[in-house]
């Protein structure tokens, strides 16, 4: 299929190296005219460093580049725009203080008037089906009107190459349904994209090509219609993966739930976030509640109530039977409370404070480790060490700044810190972001043992995959509501997607395109 | 190209030794300051960090070494930790002077009763008055989220204003003949502050300064509130997932501070200064923000940075009367220290890389 | 019109007047926090503008002069920040700090030698019969030009923010300066222009001091202007045209204090004089408290450097 269409972007021997890790090494591969192509690989595989290059904001060490033909060096991203190279960012490169047009105009090389761009904003999103109000402010938006801003201001250049990082991550399936027609008939008019995702079945369904990353290097190039998943998934992680073993849920006596909330309702502390609205829900000991929903809908919320962060009335959050709702977080651990909230660098731990530190940081009480207020570091280190050995923690040592950690360590650590401390009550984030997929595995095999062992938890994801694989119970934030939770088995992704909040009213749009 | 590269971990040597390079940078500088003035740069320098310590009349210098340094020491101990849990008291200068005025009060009020009680009395009154004057900022930013900065900051003018009406006013010596200015501590025994040893300039605002490092370094070390006000400073959303209450932590750090500032303000009063007036104060609580970052906000630090900047206030003087160097040229020499320390700070949390051409 | 001894018309002309170094300062700051930056050292840089411009007008015998004598210092001085702060990724607080105790040092160190003298007079502006209307005449027409520049930079400043693309990119800097870095924008130079115009401004505000206020050179002659005009732009929740409101709000608080102490009122000098900063923490507390309404306007990357990783 690529042979046929003339070659739009090739990629030759590109190779980026920073200190202690090489990004990317000698990759090669091209993009076709009007080509949907994947870029797949595992967290921390290069994906992103690539991308990088090809939008301009760094400079390869070595290696070229050529576009439609000609050599493309692109020293700014402001240059890669100028040749029609757009990009959707997984974070967004948005400003919430300001509104749609001026988040759109900002990203453009040569935009037209304030009053001119209201209008055309209007038009392209009628024309791919992305309804968007050029004039409310980006802090207001949902994740996935969001992303709609970032597409419609790389469409509004006519991009012959868009780049787009794990776009589906912020996305209800129905959403990805609308995104993968908008993508589809921008294909079709002759705009190549560039796909990057780790997702197997989204890229067998929406992508054309596909090339394969593992620690920084290309592995394969592959049809992605002609492969199983699985097939792609062992040439993207190199080994065969094991899915945790569940063993039989046990019975526990009967007692009051060990988390027991009721009618949750408090406002958010942070700019822009979403309030809690009547939320009511009780996990049994030994019962694991999946959270799922689109980021930005209560979900950091919903963890800094539960945690102790965001206090609210005494009879919100109860334990076996106790009022917690108005205790901070350190009463909560008293009672065996553990939690791990998403942003691991920040907040779960101290950047530039040691891992001993960071130990100290949560399991103060759970391991006893002040005598009359003084700290205990000898007992300290060895909680540290201990965390590092169980949950194969990559370190230098235990005196290693926080920060000095890759993502998937770093995030290995602070889960292993929170459940190494007996817990009853588990309350966890997404838990395997950005690690790799047999870290993912052994978290989510320890996240079941905990269970096993009587601990009430509740896992909020994004990854409908984490939360399938080991919930017993299964709800859904949307917009600060929870649904009912509902037992997993018997669920299909279908129900789950209207769950979410289906399309946030986007079919209608499509409808008229 | 020069870039920056963050380091995965601050580095210990740097850490240690940026003061000593910003010390000798300013030199450098001041030197070239001293120069443009028309002043031999090698004979400022040396008369200011050499003479006070070995030169003719350092029998007497070195002893007022301990003077200066005790309250920059105590002040800058108590800013230290509010720097370090990211609360910007920069009031300390209000705060010292609220110290003496409480301090003093309460031994003019008594005055001429002679007890053992007075003295321990005052100096309660002064950490209380420098207390007070902490809590304002603090209680506005823990209830309001006002800026401790600006409030601490503006505490300062008013501070002063009611210290000129004392000295003018409330606290005038009846028996001074209209003189602005309290009555002399150094003639009231029950309520002075003297020197312990002759010579040596140790009084017992030197002796709180010295408990106050070994306090704060225990602190800091071994427990449990000093790992929390580096993580407030660090990293703020991690303290509140520790369970640190922001506003309690303003509090607490203002609280200190204020209070530290008040004592050096009432040990001064008491002792070095012996009256009320309206010059009483002398810039000890903005000099001490520099001790406290020459220090790396580090309590054996602050000893050392609390000592230098003592040297070149005695330096500064003799400079001044044996060159002629105006005495602002000091201050501004302070200032200077303090930006040199800012920027070779750099070199502590990133790696200076020299790229030859970046490929295009 | 007199009310205890005090003209409200002349009252108002002259909190026109008092309140232009702040108006400098304040707006010149105003734009430094909207692309994200902190500079505490206001109070620093008006001081060396303040003597910079004394002795340019001085040296020169042109007032105007001596203007850009002051802006230039009080830009060098801030030059020094951008250095630290944008290169050297100090601490904006401390470098602030830092700013102030070297420019209060430095400006007395420079102003050796030109206590006493007087600076060469700044006249009003010629607005013929315009300045005879009553009431309106003294109010509107009677001042000297930087009295109009401070209401003119003012406009200009709110235009450029709302209208201009130039002011589109500062707030952008400000809000987020991650993404306006992934979208190609310089931050550091948007910042170093940004912290050279406050500092210029803040320049200006202390020359004005030196040269129209007082006029002439004292040590630390600014006492607290610099910090009065760091609250202003929270009063002024980062708006262009509240800095007026507030800026002259100061004016007329110091002109009426001063006009109290004149007049002989019957509360102490000291009392009176410290209430323009009991003043200044007042409206803070109400600016900031109600769950932080102020603070809701305030450019989301505020005080925290940037550096560019991967």
């Amino acid at each position: 299929m690529t042979a046929t269409k003339p070659m739009l972007l090739t990629v030759q021997g590109v190779t980026k190296a920073y200190p202690g890790v090489v990004a990317n090494a000698d990759v090669s591969f091209s993009v076709g005219v009007g080509e949907i192509h994947a870029l797949l690989g595992e967290n921390g595989a290069g994906k992103s460093t690539l991308v990088k290059m090809i939008y301009g904001l760094i400079k390869p060490d070595s290696g070229t580049m050529t576009l439609n033909g000609a050599p493309y060096a692109p020293t700014a991203p402001r240059a890669a725009r100028g040749m029609g190279v757009g990009m959707v960012f997984q974070h967004f490169s948005l400003f919430e203080a300001l509104n749609v047009a001026e988040n759109v105009t900002l990203g453009m090389e040569n935009p037209p008037p304030m009053r001119d761009l209201a209008g055309k904003i209007r038009q392209v999103s009628a024309d791919y089906g992305l309804p968007l109000d050029p004039m409310r402010r980006v802090g207001d938006l949902s994740a996935g009107e969001r992303q709609r801003v970032e597409i419609i201001r790389c469409l509004l250049q006519d991009p012959k190459l868009l780049i787009m990082d794990e776009p589906t991550s912020v996305l209800t399936p129905q959403e990805v349904e609308i995104l993968f027609k908008t993508l589809r008939q921008l294909a079709s008019e002759g705009t190549a994209i560039l796909y990057i995702s780790h997702k197997l079945e989204e890229i067998r369904t929406l992508c054309d090509a596909a090339t394969i990353l593992r620690r920084g290097r290309v592995v394969a190039t592959c049809t992605p219609r002609d492969r199983t998943a699985r097939e792609m998934a062992e040439l993207m992680v190199g080994t065969v993966i094991t899915p945790p073993e569940r063993r039989a849920r046990r019975q526990w006596p009967a007692t009051a739930a060990a988390l027991q909330v009721a009618d949750l309702s408090v406002a958010s502390p942070i700019q822009f976030g979403t309030s809690l609205k009547s939320i009511s829900f009780s996990v049994a000991k030994g019962e694991i509640l999946g959270v799922a929903g689109v980021a930005g809908n209560g979900q950091d919320e919903l963890l800094l109530a539960l945690s102790g962060e965001l206090r609210s009335a005494p009879g919100m959050v109860q334990s076996f039977g106790v009022a917690l709702g108005a205790q901070g977080p350190n009463p909560r651990r008293r009672v065996g409370f553990v939690s791990a909230p998403e942003d691991r660098l920040g907040h779960a731990a101290a950047p530039d404070m040691s891992l001993v530190e960071n130990a100290f940081l949560t399991a103060t009480i759970g391991e006893r480790l002040t005598k009359s207020g003084f700290i205990d570091w000898p007992a300290t280190r060895d909680f540290a060490e201990r965390v590092i050995k169980s949950y194969d923690v990559r370190t230098p040592g235990p005196m290693v700044a926080a920060r000095a950690l890759s993502g998937g360590n770093l995030q290995k650590f602070v889960i292993g810190r929170e459940l190494s401390q007996s817990p009853q009550v588990v309350l966890i984030n997404q838990p395997t972001w950005g690690v790799d997929a047999s870290a993912a595995a052994a978290i989510r095999q320890a996240i079941l043992d905990r269970a096993a062992e009587g601990a009430a938890v509740v896992v909020i994801s994004q990854d409908l995959d984490d939360l399938l694989e080991i919930a017993d119970n299964f709800a859904v934030l949307n917009g600060g509501r929870l649904s009912v939770p509902r037992p997993v088995q018997g669920l299909t992704i279908d129900e789950i997607g209207l769950m979410m909040g289906g399309a946030h009213g986007m079919e209608v749009a499509h409808a008229h395109a | 190209m020069l870039t920056l590269e963050k380091r995965p971990t601050p580095s210990r040597l740097w850490g240690a030794a940026t003061p000593v390079l910003a010390v000798l940078l300013t030199m450098g500088a001041g030197g070239i300051l001293f120069a443009l003035l028309g002043k031999d740069p090698f004979e400022a320098i040396r008369t200011i960090f050499w003479d006070p310590l070995f030169g003719e009349f350092a029998w007497y210098l070195r002893g007022q070494l301990l003077v200066k340094a005790g309250p920059l020491i105590l002040i800058a101990i108590g800013l230290s930790l509010g720097f370090r849990a990211g609360i910007w008291n920069i009031g300390a200068e209000g705060q010292y002077i609220m110290g003496a005025l409480f301090g003093a009060s309460v031994g003019l009020a008594v005055f001429p009763t002679e007890n053992r009680l007075i003295f321990p009395a005052m100096i309660l009154a002064g950490a209380f008055g420098g207390w007070l004057w902490g809590m304002i900022p603090a209680i506005l930013k823990a209830v309001f989220n006002t800026s401790e900065i600006l409030v601490s900051l503006m505490l300062v003018y008013v501070a002063e204003r009611i210290l000129s009406k004392a000295a003018l006013g409330f606290l005038r010596n009846p028996e001074g003949a209209g003189f602005p200015g309290s009555r002399n501590f150094a003639q009231y025994p029950a309520a002075a502050n003297p020197e312990l040893i002759a010579g040596t300039g140790m009084h017992w605002g030197v002796v709180a300064a010295f408990v106050a490092v070994i306090f704060a370094y225990v602190l800091l070390q071994r427990h449990i509130l000093g790992f929390q006000i580096k993580l407030a400073g660090q990293a703020p959303r991690a303290a509140r997932f520790h369970g640190i209450n922001p506003a309690w932590m303003t509090v607490m750090c203002l609280g200190i501070s204020g209070a530290l500032a008040g004592l050096a303000g009432v040990f001064e009063v008491t002792g070095p200064a012996g009256q009320i007036s309206i010059d009483f104060n002398v810039g000890y609580g903005f000099t001490a923000i520099i001790v406290a970052f020459l220090g790396r906000l580090n309590p054996v630090g602050i000893l050392l940075a609390g000592l230098l900047m003592a040297l070149t206030y005695i330096g500064g003087e003799m400079a001044s009367t044996n060159l002629g160097l105006p005495s602002a040229a000091i201050q501004a020499f302070q200032g200077m220290l303090l930006f040199f320390l800012l920027a070779v700070d750099v070199l502590t949390n990133y790696r200076i890389r020299l790229f030859a051409k970046g490929v295009a | 019109m007199d009310l205890g001894g005090i003209n409200p018309v002349v009252l108002i002309a002259s909190l026109m007047v008092a309140s232009v170094p702040i108006l400098l300062a304040a707006i010149g700051e105003l734009v430094v926090e909207k692309a994200g930056v902190l500079n505490v050292g206001v109070e620093g840089m008006m001081i060396m503008g303040a003597i910079c411009g004394f002795i340019a007008a001085v040296s020169t015998g042109s007032p105007v002069l001596g203007f850009v004598g002051g802006a230039t210092g009080g830009a060098a001085l801030s030059f020094v920040f951008a250095v630290l702060t944008q290169g050297l990724l100090a601490n904006q607080v401390a470098t602030g700090l830092a700013l102030t105790l070297f420019g209060l040092g430095l400006s007395s160190l420079m102003g050796q030698g030109y206590n006493g003298i007087k600076p060469p007079l700044t006249e009003a502006v010629p607005f013929g019969p315009l300045s005879d209307i009553p009431v309106l005449g003294v109010i509107l027409f009677s001042h000297d030009w930087v009295v109009y520049f401070s209401i003119a930079i003012i406009a200009a400043v709110w235009w450029v923010l709302k209208y201009a693309r130039t002011g589109l990119i500062l707030r952008a800097v400000g809000e987020n300066h991650d993404a306006a870095h992934a979208l190609g924008y310089k931050v550091g130079r948007v910042r170093l222009m940004a912290i050279l115009f406050g500092g210029a401004m803040a320049g200006m505000g202390g020359a004005y001091i030196s040269l129209i206020r007082v006029p002439q050179w004292t040590d630390g002659i600014t006492a607290g202007a610099g910090w009065i005009a760091l609250a202003i732009v929270v009063f002024a929740s980062w708006k262009p045209w509240r800095v007026l409101i507030g800026g002259y709000l100061f004016g007329g608080i110091s002109v009426l204090q001063l006009n109290l102490q004149a007049s002989g009122s019957r509360i102490p000098v000291e009392y009176l004089s410290m209430s323009p900063y009991l003043i200044t923490i007042l409206v803070l507390v109400i600016m900031s408290s109600g769950k932080g309404r102020a603070s809701l306007n305030a450019p989301a990357a505020l005080g925290q450097n940037f550096h560019a990783s991967r």
